[in-house]
């Protein structure tokens, strides 16, 4: 299948990213339930899920072009986004041949790898790439290897070395986070790095998510959802850049609530690298705006209750509060109270147009 | 959920002394095989007549290129399983079920230095971690422990890397050991494999001389094993039997019997799978629950965990 990109679109300025319905219709909503808490939510990253977004180990949308552009303006201005410690270079390689292995099986029509022994060549059609060079030779590619790779994939990576029964995230790729910096996060513990979340230390949420990551094993991926919210569709939220995207949540207002707040998922997934015996994090982020999330009957309902009914320490962390009452007000005339069953898919094939949307209630 | 099997080919079998051999395979259906690191093993399912024997052997090489996968076999006198089939039954040309490698023996990439002290077959995960060493040019020593009559063929296995640190004991002791015991610099880890008491003595002599725990590994396949003592399980409200076998999990058992259970990450961490225990004592293996609810044993994580009773009633 071919996937129609959108080259031009951006995640900046005039902000002209924007979801085809289809891309809505495969969002990978987050809430299974009209309440939200935090709990171990990690699951097999098998193929296949409530929306197409789970069919492949790395998901690429009609976003991919612009989004990986994106990455290299990010790049452009600030290098440090991409740090990888040196004790880390067998992951780079793993990182850089499950990737190239899984776009080529996922998306042949876009992505060829070839092989001759240690000799590859790799092409992307997408982003006009051919390289040959030696598989374990960093000096016969333009770039180091994990950097090389995830300028041609969606969404962040960190990577994680195990050892003294811990995780330590010595790399990364870090240029879409949402609020969360690679610069001061490289070298961090699991513990360190998931430091202010409330409630979750509590509820002993990371000690056990740990152990099970410590005995994560190859060819057996997992993942789990996490969601927060931006106002515009903005990827690169980092605090270093606070002052460029922090006053944009000062101009949402009633009015147009619906088209500036998005609600921001991560698909996050894990992987042990076989090589290295190091740990890959794809941290996937997805943007949707609630107007468009509304218009999928069962989501617009569930999101009025998830935001109605945040724990307030939660509401707090996730960034949510000065705009939170806005959107519940927004959301709250899709929402005829029925119940809703469980779970995420989306449960119908088709939108309504934007323009005759009118509320439920 | 199963795990990952590949089909492997025996491309060769060489014979290196009266009791070792040398297996290589190729992917059954063409291909490339599994990457992998060193440390890394490969758990073969030998199917022996109406035997299956699961046997974990340490690879001894990481090809780059992935175009095989080779272990060293050694045939244990008195066995019956896998070691006798492997050297007796298995010939080139024959294809053999094997799971993906896992590794839970890996190198400590930021360690400066790298000492490794192998018993008799226990040597071979060192030859995988001896190439890696030597290509990324970190510095490490190999003190290996052998009979008198083997030295030879452990000298030809080691024979690559003659150039480097490396000192073969045949004398019964482990006192070529202590030297580099006491004068590692900071910054060294320590390995060793081999037969039980040769990991424990090394092991001991180290913590005494004052090397923190965390520069000490030793390699071990007991969480290679992921089955325990077969049991059989009542499902209470589903009114059926399930014999859970020593290699099946208590929710790939449930399941595969056509009742359906609540999970999520199958591996003892969220909570899903928890149901209540109305008789019988469960083996916990989860991370899930705390000690309370452990002793009180009311509750099992069905994903990891088995049963301490030959009998378990499920609240299912
Ligand atoms: S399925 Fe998650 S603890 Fe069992």
């Amino acid at each position: 299948m071919n996937i129609p990109f959108k080259p031009n679109e951006t995640f900046r300025d005039d902000y002209s990213y924007a979801n085809s319905d289809a891309a809505v219709l495969r969002f990978p909503f987050p809430f299974p339930d009209d309440n939200y808490m935090y709990s171990v939510n990690i699951e097999p990253h098998v193929p296949g899920g409530p929306t197409p977004a789970f069919d492949n180990p790395f998901d690429v949308d009609e976003h991919y072009v612009a989004e990986c552009r994106e990455r290299a303006k990010v790049l452009e201005q600030d290098p440090s986004r991409c740090k990888v410690l040196p004790h880390m270079m067998a992951a780079e390689w793993d990182t850089l041949e499950l990737i190239m292995e899984s776009f080529a099986t996922s998306y042949p029509e876009h992505f060829t790898l070839t092989r001759e022994g240690i000799n590859w060549t790799w092409e992307n059609r997408p982003l006009g790439i051919r390289d040959s060079f030696t598989f374990g030779d960093a000096s016969t590619l333009p770039l180091p290897p994990f950097e090389y790779i995830t300028r041609q994939a969606q969404g962040d990576f960190t990577l994680q070395d195990q050892r003294e029964d811990n995780l330590f995230i010595d790399g990364g790729m870090v240029t879409t986070q949402a609020d969360w910096s690679m610069d001061f996060n490289v070298g961090m513990t699991f513990h360190q790095w998931h430091g202010p979340v409330p409630l979750a230390h509590e509820k002993g949420v990371f000690d056990r998510a740990l152990k099970f990551l410590l005995r994560l094993q190859y060819g057996a991926p997992v993942r789990r959802l996490n969601w927060t919210m931006t106002v515009n569709p903005r990827l690169d939220t980092s605090p270093e850049n606070y002052p460029q995207w922090g006053p944009d949540r000062t101009t949402v207002t009633p009015e147009n609530v619906g088209r500036k707040l998005h609600l921001r998922v991560e698909l996050q997934s894990l992987f042990r690298l076989p090589r290295s015996n190091a740990i890959l994090f794809g941290i996937r982020c997805y943007l949707c705006s609630i107007e468009d999330l509304a218009r999928v009957e069962i989501w617009g309902k569930r999101l009025h209750r998830v935001l109605r009914d945040l724990n307030p320490d939660i509401a707090d962390y996730k960034g949510t509060t000065r705009y939170r009452e806005m959107a519940v007000a927004y959301l709250a005339p899709f929402d005829d109270g029925a119940a809703l069953p469980t779970g995420t898919a989306p449960r119908q094939s088709t939108l309504p147009p934007r323009s005759t949307l009118t509320s439920r209630g | 959920m199963m795990a990952q099997t590949i089909a492997l080919r025996v491309a060769a079998v060489t014979p290196l002394s009266p009791t070792l051999k040398a297996f290589t395979f190729v992917p059954a259906a063409g291909g490339l095989v599994p990457p992998s690191g060193p440390g890394a093993h490969l758990r073969l399912f030998l199917r022996d007549g109406a035997k299956l024997h699961k046997n974990a052997y340490s690879l001894i090489a990481n090809p780059a290129d992935r175009s095989h996968l080779s272990i060293i076999v050694r045939r244990v006198a008195a066995s019956k399983g896998g070691s006798a089939f492997l050297h007796e039954q298995v010939g080139e040309g024959d294809v053999i079920e094997a799971g993906l490698p896992a590794n839970l023996f890996p190198v400590t990439r930021t360690a400066r230095r790298h000492l490794m002290v192998s018993g008799g077959i226990g040597v071979t995960p060192f030859l995988a971690y001896i190439a890696a060493f030597a290509a990324e040019g970190t510095p490490w020593q190999l003190h290996h422990f052998c009979r008198p009559d083997e030295r030879e063929v452990f000298a030809a296995l080691l024979a690559p890397y003659a150039g480097g640190s490396l000192h073969i004991h045949c004398d019964g002791t482990l006192d070529g050991l202590d030297a580099a015991l006491r004068r590692q610099p900071l910054g060294t880890h320590l390995y060793t494999c081999g037969p039980e008491s040769l990991m424990g003595a090394v092991l001991g002599q180290a913590q005494a001389l004052g090397w923190p725990k965390v520069r000490l590994h030793s390699e071990s396949f007991g969480g290679a094993v992921a089955g325990g003592e077969p049991f059989i399980a009542v499902l209470k409200r589903s009114g059926i039997e399930v014999a859970v076998d020593a290699e099946t999990g208590l929710l790939d058992a449930i399941e595969a019997a056509g009742v359906e259970a609540p999970c999520l990450c199958r591996g003892g961490a969220c909570g899903q799978c928890l149901i209540e225990v109305a008789d019988g004592v469960p083996e916990h293996r989860d991370h899930f629950l705390d000690a309370e609810e452990r002793a009180s044993n009311r509750f099992i994580m069905t994903c990891v965990s088995r049963s301490r009773t030959p009998r378990l009633v499920l609240d299912l």
